[in-house]
């Protein structure tokens, strides 16, 4: 390896700037080796209260995404708290939406800044920040003692699937702050007003869909048309209520026909069903904010989303519209997992740049974030839960997340969750075209199912995809 | 003598120098760094790609994707010159030479036409694909869409259809280019001495023989010139696609091209060296359409006195 010739391209453009017309050629060639780490001074002693060694006046830099979260929560909640430990580090706070094209380049170049919220539809692949040796080993965060108590580990005061989702490589290094809570949202209000009752079976599912298109008050049921991906979170939850949590982890692990099991048949034939017949007129071609909004003037009944949605929604929802959400409902009668089963997911993903010149103070700021106060005042800024435990108590939330709380209390251990789409990009997009396809009609669901299979076949085939396993 | 030429040599290579090395450092360097990272798996982050040979060029071979993909930049290639040349042509004509009698004016309000024609030119290509995002919506909010479900049409989903949404690209790609050909054959019809037209009209000729017959081979240069650079549009479009269309290239990759292959497989799946194998494919295309053009348009020139 250390023979082989490599360029950096910031090396390069270093290299070219500096010897414009001789060098610019030859540069191409010459090793340019990323900058030695800065953190040769030597290291702080650690202690309870500040247990990863943080620097008492070295700059600690922080990227957040600029999403629908926003970035006020990293101002005005995470990093105030910080600054009380350490009033003399400096904190570089930086905000984009384009996670990958603004900070790619720093790793290449060797010198990442130290907190990322790599987010967003442009966030830089985990796989290879973790095949590179880029990712904080954040063990150590957890067997830290958390910020409020100094008897309890951090570990204790999170939702467990964030260590298990945030693993990779066999150590954990991102973590999910967010808990992304997926069902079906409705308005309570609408519900109340029109009788309708919240579906305990896929039969009552129908009947209610059937209710509401007589009634010719709005349509049933809308997705993000373009973006199917939407869509296909419900199916899949629907395939492991069916078939067991088992599915999901095929699934997730490239394993043979995993994409055409009966739990998938059943789940595809029945989503293809409302994509033919309870359908809002033009979904296909509406994206998110077009159809949550047609819902927010009561254009349309019910629509698969998260736990983001109501913060997402916030300027254009009625008053009285009462944000509601149920999980997927009985399919079989024999459904392998009981009614209320939840697809959660810790999002919003937080790394500590492993090659950056002050990793200490990047585990810190998470400890920062990982205390109640943060989490709870995160929580009730942008309406949203976080991984912490009971970080909601006492507060006075808005009823879409009480609704989702709710959710998550009634699903107890019965929680799913998948990883392929982010561990296969290519898989992901296959994924999401077949899913379109399937909901306009264009796909069987049988075809549709092959579809995914043939690609997810094809990587598991291919020896240069870096593999995963849960 | 040869001291003057010396000097006189020394003095334009510093004039040179600088445009030179801009161009050596910023265009053909990167070039050849692409094709150097077509031959690693770079994902982007790391300091030392792997070289592997000609790896990514043989799993680009297998690549159904980037080959649908070439396809679409094929048939850009042969309808966008073709449609936007003809109606660019036809506009022209009308406007400068189509309307009344004499043969050199245009029809009635040709200069406001002229200005009409020519905004689409003036705005940026990601506001023209958002703009065309919007009018293509499938609901009653849909510029195109409305009017048809006013007669009780049912929508079409011109970005929502694998069918369909090609055409739409094609057709916003016309849209926005014509107004420029409009100008650039109007600049040429006016380089045509008007003695050329009176004479035709005298013998007799009517709109339609005096546009086949003198208007057409009299700008037939400026067409060639048109058709390269809407060749070379169709083999490197990329924004209209991107923004504009679900997905990406969708829906169901019904509109992708190779720009939009080459920059989903770097920043989506940080296959950079992937990408930049795909990018040089894409290279020799280009350069190979361009051989190709210059060869066929080498053609005897007409003076005019």
């Amino acid at each position: 390896m250390s023979d082989t010739p490599h360029i950096s391209r910031r090396g390069f453009l270093r290299a070219a700037a500096l010897v414009p017309a001789a060098g610019a050629l030859a540069a191409c060639a010459t090793p340019a080796a990323p900058p030695a780490a800065t953190s040769s001074s030597a290291p702080v002693a650690t202690s309870a209260a500040n247990p990863f060694g943080v620097a008492a006046d070295k700059p600690l830099e922080v990227w957040i995404f600029d999403g629908g979260f926003g970035q006020d929560y990293a101002k005005n909640i995470h990093q105030p708290l910080f600054k009380t430990k350490y009033a003399n580090v400096e904190i570089k706070h930086n905000a984009t939406k384009e996670i990958t094209k603004v900070l790619q380049p720093r790793f290449a170049g060797g010198n990442p800044p130290e907190v990322i919220d790599n987010s967003g539809a442009n966030f830089i692949d985990f796989g290879a920040l973790s095949q590179d040796g880029q990712l904080q080993d954040l063990t150590p965060l957890l067997d830290a003692p958390s910020w409020d108590d100094p008897n309890t580990k951090v570990r204790d005061t999170i939702d467990p699937s964030v260590i298990e989702i945030g693993t990779y490589d066999g150590k954990f290094s991102v973590l999910g702050y967010v808990n992304y809570i997926h069902g079906i949202w409705y308005s309570q209000k609408v519900f109340r007003d029109n009788g309708w009752q919240i579906p305990k079976t896929w039969d009552e599912f129908i009947a209610l869909c059937e209710t509401i298109k007589k009634s010719g008050k709005m349509a049933p049921f809308t997705y993000a048309g373009k973006f199917p991906q939407y869509l296909y979170e419900p199916l899949l939850t629907m395939a492991a209520k069916i078939g067991g949590n088992e599915v999901l982890v095929n699934i997730d692990n490239l394993e043979d026909g995993a994409w055409t099991t009966e739990a998938m048949k059943s789940a595809a034939t029945a989503w293809a069903e409302v994509g033919a017949k309870y359908l809002m007129e033009g979904t296909t071609g509406l994206d998110h904010v077009q159809t949550q909004t047609a819902q927010n003037k009561y254009k349309v009944a019910m629509l698969p989303s998260g736990s983001w949605l109501e913060n997402e929604q916030k300027t254009t929802t009625p008053p009285d519209f009462e944000y509601g959400m149920f999980p997927i409902p009985d399919v079989t009668g024999s459904d392998k997992m009981p009614y209320g089963t939840l697809h959660t997911q810790p999002g919003e993903n937080f790394i500590v740049s492993a090659k950056s010149p002050h990793p200490q103070a990047g585990m810190e700021y998470l400890r920062a974030m990982l205390s109640k106060k943060a989490a709870g005042d995160f929580s009730a800024l942008v309406r949203t839960m976080t991984v912490v435990k009971g970080a909601t108590e006492g507060k006075d939330i808005s009823p879409g997340v009480t609704s989702a709380s709710k959710a998550v209390a009634d699903a107890g251990t019965n929680a799913v969750y998948y990883r392929w789409n982010n561990w296969y990009g290519p898989l992901k997009d296959e994924a999401i075209a077949a899913t379109g396809q399937l909901m306009s009609g264009g796909l069987t669901p049988d075809k549709y199912l092959e579809r995914i299979q043939k690609k997810a076949d094809e990587i598991k085939n291919d020896s240069s995809i870096k593999k995963y396993k849960r | 003598m040869i001291f003057n030429r010396y000097r006189r040599g020394l003095f334009i290579t510093s004039f040179l120098a600088a445009p030179v090395i801009l161009y050596v450092v910023y265009v053909i360097s990167p070039y050849i760094q692409a094709f150097y990272i077509a031959m690693t798996d770079w994902r982007g982050v790391s300091a030392m790609p792997r070289f592997i040979g000609l790896d990514n060029f043989e799993r680009l071979l297998d690549d159904e994707k980037f080959w649908l993909a070439v396809t679409h930049n094929g048939v850009l290639l042969l309808l966008l010159p073709l449609i936007t040349i003809v109606i660019a042509l036809f506009f022209a004509f009308l406007l400068n030479v189509g309307g009344g009698h004499g043969g050199r004016k245009g029809i009635w309000g040709s200069k406001f036409y002229r200005v009409l024609f020519f905004f689409p030119q003036i705005l940026a290509v990601a506001v023209v694909a958002v703009l065309f995002q919007q009018a293509f919506r499938p609901d009653a909010s849909g510029m195109v869409n409305a009017p048809l479900m006013a007669l009780g049409i049912k929508p079409i989903g011109f970005l929502s259809e694998p069918a369909v949404a090609f055409w739409s690209v094609l057709g916003v790609m016309i849209w926005q280019a014509v107004g420029f050909y409009v100008v650039l054959f109007s600049a040429g019809l006016a380089s045509i001495p008007r003695d050329m037209f009176e004479a035709a009209q005298i013998d007799g000729a009517g709109r339609i023989s005096l546009f086949i017959r003198v208007t057409l081979p009299l700008l037939w240069d400026t067409v060639q010139v048109a058709w390269i650079y809407l060749g070379i549009l169709a083999l490197d479009v990329f924004a209209i696609v991107w923004v504009m269309t679900d997905q990406h290239g969708g829906p169901d990759s019904s509109t992708t091209v190779m720009a939009a292959e080459i920059y989903r497989n770097a920043f989506h799946y940080s296959y950079f060296g992937y990408a930049s194998a795909l990018g040089v494919v894409m290279f020799f295309f280009t350069i190979g359409f361009a051989i190709l053009a210059l060869r066929l348009s080498r053609r005897e020139r007409i003076e005019y006195q």
